[in-house]
């Protein structure tokens, strides 16, 4: 059949199941909403204040949900918003797709009113990106663009679509998604063979889960596979979730704020196992000290991963949960050296260095803590970047993939309550915490207005140090304590500001009061703000100085 | 550190040129020289990329440009194995008294000469960067005025060609 541009688009929204979208519209992109509200019976729309709060929220619908995330935006500023939330989503590699309308064809390149070359700006933040400039390839593209985000390394993909193509006609045949395979094409028997060899010889292993376990839903192989080489196990930031934070072999997290048991681990380990993490310079701090007595192993779907960061002595490139399948059942006929010594070694440490706060008034951890403890460690917990992330990353035991939805990559101040809102949409039985600082929050709290009027029970929890608290820790720790710009004493009422967009506010200042003001958030059951007072001085302990070896943080104030 | 001769098959869409640059710059690796045309099939442009690397680094390029959607094929022309050429322009100062000692080298280098003006000659010579180095070398003297470079090409010896070179 015959239908305009905009209309095949959301044709193949449809084909792809979608049927929730993030988006703002403007001048650019009026054929395509015009479509959408012929569809609506379809498609939900979700109208966010800003365009940076569709892709957050896009971002974040697709982290906690698994599915593919969608944006739109229009030509200019629209795209240009866009730009933090897709980049955010690349470093991640989350399945994002950005739609983005553009002026028409004749006037591209001429400085035109809201024009802006989104196709080049996107292009190293993107996955792939792609421009429409003939309506029949239309459909074609945006099929493309779905099997990119999704196939192996998930990531963004931008299309670019010029308002008049949008408008022009073109024939239109429905067609089937193609299936997203598991890519399994390198996961050689001689890869499998020396993984073998390597964990035979090994006295002292330890595992470390990055993201592409959770994105692979390897969990359950993990843990049977840790189960049978009995090692510690260690995650970084974006690998939280994929093995449960409250089992016995389990040590935290790795790297600059990792505990020191994890980062001990990794320097006295014999055999380091990465299973879908990458190495990142939060983890590894400084190349030559990291692990030093380690062979590493290293199991990822992204070729470009092996030795990029860190030489590896060994290599699986594939699907995670299938690599470990394959690499279980290569492995049930073989014995394995006893580990109990190093198991002992491992636990020492943890009751030596526990992680640990003692400073005085409202402690965040603490507040971390109840939350975990009054949502029964089931909520879908939401972070900003900084302290709030890092403390959120240590005080509640993730448990289950998709439940820790924060920036790693990027590090993007002002995720957090965009990602709520998709996340919240994305499960609508689920309780979903944004985790916040009073910084972060500030960035892009316009976003509760959409909570409110999404009537999305939200709870915010914002840990109020009155300081952009993660820079004034190294400025504490490293500067001199010269606190340049990082106090930020704004006399922002954020109760009367919860009010103002119609959602329900908390001051919390006494420790005592915690739980109180948690049961009541968690019963409102609408879009909530809780401005907690917390000490300023507090510090995320560890912390790794610039330049350090892991195994060598700072624990606290008064070492 | 060492050269390698990088050659790309590349989807022949508009952009991929700035991808594949892009590529280079964010990641830091230095290109000394990059040349993109057409294949026998018009669909496909193919790239020379040549850079100093060394080995880790030569690896991560195999590997990032192979991410590129629009990456059909990468791989690496071994000096061995492999014809490589450039094509360099140059206009070389050359008034009566020297036209003929100029032209002399030009001579032994099998260069042409492309065009002639009362002041200076334009030559063209076609071969692998040494010899071109040579030649510039030995014009030097008489004052270069401008170099133009095509970027250098290459293709493997014999049968072999990149579509049949194993993966790297």
């Amino acid at each position: 059949m015959q239908l305009t541009g905009a209309e095949i688009l959301i044709e193949c929204l449809l084909e792809q199941q979608v049927d929730t979208i993030f988006g703002y519209p403007g001048g650019a992109v009026l054929n395509i909403y015009d479509a959408l509200a012929k569809y609506s019976d379809r498609i939900t729309h979700y109208l966010p204040s800003h365009e940076q709060g569709a892709a957050h929220a896009a971002d974040g619908y697709a982290r906690s949900t698994g599915k593919v995330g969608v944006c739109v935006a229009t030509s200019g500023p629209g795209a240009c918003n866009l730009v933090t939330g897709i980049a955010t989503a690349y470093m991640d590699s989350v399945p994002l797709i950005a739609i983005t309308g553009n002026v028409p064809l004749s006037l591209l390149g001429k400085d035109s009113f809201q024009e802006v070359d989104i196709f080049g700006i996107t292009m190293p933040i993107t996955k792939h990106n792609f421009m429409v400039k003939n309506v029949e390839e239309l459909a074609a593209t945006v099929r493309k663009a779905f099997f990119i985000a999704q196939d192996g390394r998930p990531g963004p993909v931008l299309i670019d679509i010029p308002k008049d193509v949008t408008a022009q006609k073109a024939e239109y045949v429905r067609e089937t998604p193609k299936p997203i395979g598991r890519h399994t094409k390198n996961i050689t028997p001689e890869a499998i063979e020396n993984a073998i060899r390597m964990l035979k010889k090994s006295e002292r292993p330890l595992v470390y889960v990055g993201g592409g376990a959770v994105q692979a839903d390897a969990g359950a192989e993990l843990q049977e596979f840790v189960r049978i080489i009995n090692a510690p196990v260690v995650s970084s930031l974006m690998g939280l979730g994929a093995y449960p934070g409250t089992d016995p072999y389990f040590c935290g997290l790795i790297g600059m704020h990792g505990t020191k048991t994890s980062n001990l681990s990794a320097s006295k380990c014999d055999l380091l196992i990465a299973v879908g993490a990458r190495f990142s310079d939060r983890v590894v701090s400084n190349p030559k000290r990291f692990a030093p007595n380690a062979s590493i192993l290293h199991i990822d779907i992204d070729p470009a991963e092996i030795n990029k960061n860190i030489k590896t002595h060994g290599y699986i490139i594939g699907d995670v949960k299938i690599a470990l399948q394959k690499l279980l059942e290569a492995m049930a006929d073989e014995e394995f050296r006893d580990t109990s010594e190093w198991l002992q070694q491992v636990n020492e440490w943890r009751e030596t260095y526990p992680l640990t706060y003692n400073g005085g008034g409202l402690q965040p951890q603490y507040i971390v803590e109840r939350i975990y403890a009054l949502t029964d460690g089931e909520a879908l917990i939401t972070t900003e970047v900084g302290q709030n992330q890092i403390w959120s990353a240590q005080y509640y035991k993730f448990s289950k993939p998709r439940t820790f939805i924060s920036s790693g990559g990027l590090g993007t101040m002002g995720f957090g309550l965009g990602a709520a809102i998709g996340t919240q949409i994305g499960n609508p039985d689920k309780r979903v915490i944004n985790i916040a600082g009073d910084g972060s929050f500030r960035m892009n709290c316009n976003e509760l207005a959409t909570a409110v009027e999404y009537e999305l029970p939200i709870i915010i929890v914002i840990l109020n140090n009155r300081a952009l608290g993660m820079v004034k820790q190294w400025q504490d720790l490293f500067y001199d304590r010269r606190f340049s710009q990082s106090i930020v004493d704004r006399q922002t009422d954020f109760v009367k500001l919860a009010e103002a967009y119609g959602a329900v506010g908390f001051n919390l200042t006494r420790k005592e009061d915690v739980d109180e003001v948690l049961t009541q958030a968690l019963a409102a059951r609408q879009p909530v703000v809780i401005n907690c007072e917390i000490n300023p001085d507090e510090k995320v302990f560890p912390i790794i100085p610039p330049g350090g070896a892991i195994d060598d943080p700072i624990m606290g104030v008064n070492q | 550190m060492k050269r390698y001769v990088i050659s790309v098959l590349v989807d022949n869409h508009s952009g991929v040129l700035s991808r594949v640059a892009g590529l280079f710059s964010r990641r830091g690796y230095n290109i000394d020289s990059i040349s993109v045309g057409e294949t026998q099939d018009p669909t496909v442009s193919r790239m020379t990329i040549v850079a100093h690397v060394d080995d880790a680094i030569l690896e991560q390029i195999i590997k990032q440009l192979d991410k590129l959607v629009d990456v059909l094929k990468v791989a690496v022309l071994p000096a061995e194995t492999s014809v490589y050429r450039e094509l360099v322009l140059i206009k070389v100062k050359a008034e009566d008294h020297t036209r003929a000692t100029v032209s002399d080298i030009i001579k032994v280098f099998r260069a042409k000469i492309v065009d002639i003006a009362p002041k200076s000659m334009t030559v063209e010579i076609t071969g692998d960067q040494p010899k071109i180095k040579a030649l510039i070398d030995l014009l030097e003297p008489h004052g270069i005025l401008e170099v133009v470079r095509a970027g250098l090409i290459g293709l493997h010896r014999g049968d072999q060609n990149i579509l049949t070179q194993e993966d790297v």
